[in-house]
């Protein structure tokens, strides 16, 4: 066993003996055919805290843009890379952090397209910061990256009004 | 699991969609479009009926089904999104780049 992974096996095992309440926290593979799984556990939790219907599919988009993305650039594709996932209900709302242990991302280019610039792709990162009140990016774990994403339910938000899309 | 089926129907071809559009699904989505696209088919409808989530892979591939046709001057419509599928759409701002209609029906008659 190299470092990198010894490493990675001592913060799993920290962080599951650091579990909070009303936590959910499973490992996954970076497998794209498991994603349905972190929607469904997502969308869940969304149920839970009292999200409307929306702000649920919101929420849930976020959450996969963000696996999708540690699959397409932290892992490059890769079906059998680690990824931990923590989701809990917070006092007003959903926090959900993605951890990975690829390839360090660029801060400076993680950013979305210009919405006018019609092409396919480059749309993922608008998607989360649309549909999220906080994204917080860190690369400066050791080994790989982690996505905060913080959604707070609308009464705790003065700037969001629920649209009913008939 | 997503189901793709296409069915000519009239001046038209129709494309539907069943289950969920995502970083899995979406090539089985792209394959059937750009099949199509290939054909420089006139008309392509996208049923959207039966699409319970769809994240930016599957929007990226109707973009790039859009842009296709669009070289060949034929249509690329869309129509039956559901809340899921709107939502996207609005958040990315492309509810106004394609033509969406609610029904099937409303997307053969925007052809005539």
């Amino acid at each position: 066993m190299n470092s990198l992974s010894q490493n990675r096996d001592q913060q799993v095992a920290e962080d599951s003996a650091a579990i909070p309440s009303n936590t959910v926290q499973f490992h996954l593979t970076s497998d794209p055919k498991l994603l349905k799984v972190v929607r469904l556990v997502v969308g869940h939790l969304c149920d839970l805290a009292g999200f409307p219907e929306a702000q649920r599919h919101r929420a849930t988009l976020a959450v996969d843009e963000a696996c999708a993305n540690i699959i397409r650039h932290a892992y490059e594709g890769a079906t059998d890379r680690p990824v931990i996932i923590t989701a809990r209900l917070i006092d007003n709302g959903i926090e959900v952090v993605l951890r990975d242990f690829g390839k360090k991302a660029d801060v400076e280019k993680i950013k979305s397209r210009e919405l006018d610039d019609i092409r396919p792709g480059g749309l993922g990162v608008h998607l989360m910061q649309s549909a999220m009140d906080e994204v917080v990016f860190d690369n400066t774990l050791p080994e790989g990256n982690q996505l905060t994403l913080i959604k707070y339910l609308p009464q705790f938000r003065s700037d969001i009004h629920e649209e009913v899309i008939p | 699991m997503i189901e793709v089926v296409t069915r000519h129907q009239h001046a038209a071809t129709i494309v539907s969609i069943k289950g969920d559009v995502d970083l899995y699904s979406s090539p089985s989505v792209r394959k059937a479009i750009i099949a199509l696209t290939e054909r420089k088919t006139p008309a392509i409808l996208v049923d959207l009926q039966n699409v319970s989530y769809m994240d930016s892979s599957g929007v990226a591939t109707l973009v790039e089904g859009l842009q296709q046709t669009g070289k060949y001057k034929g249509h690329f419509k869309l129509f039956g999104l559901g809340l899921a599928v709107r939502e996207v759409f609005e958040l990315s701002r492309l509810d106004k780049v394609f033509e969406i209609y609610p029904s099937e029906d409303a997307a053969f008659s925007s052809l005539i």
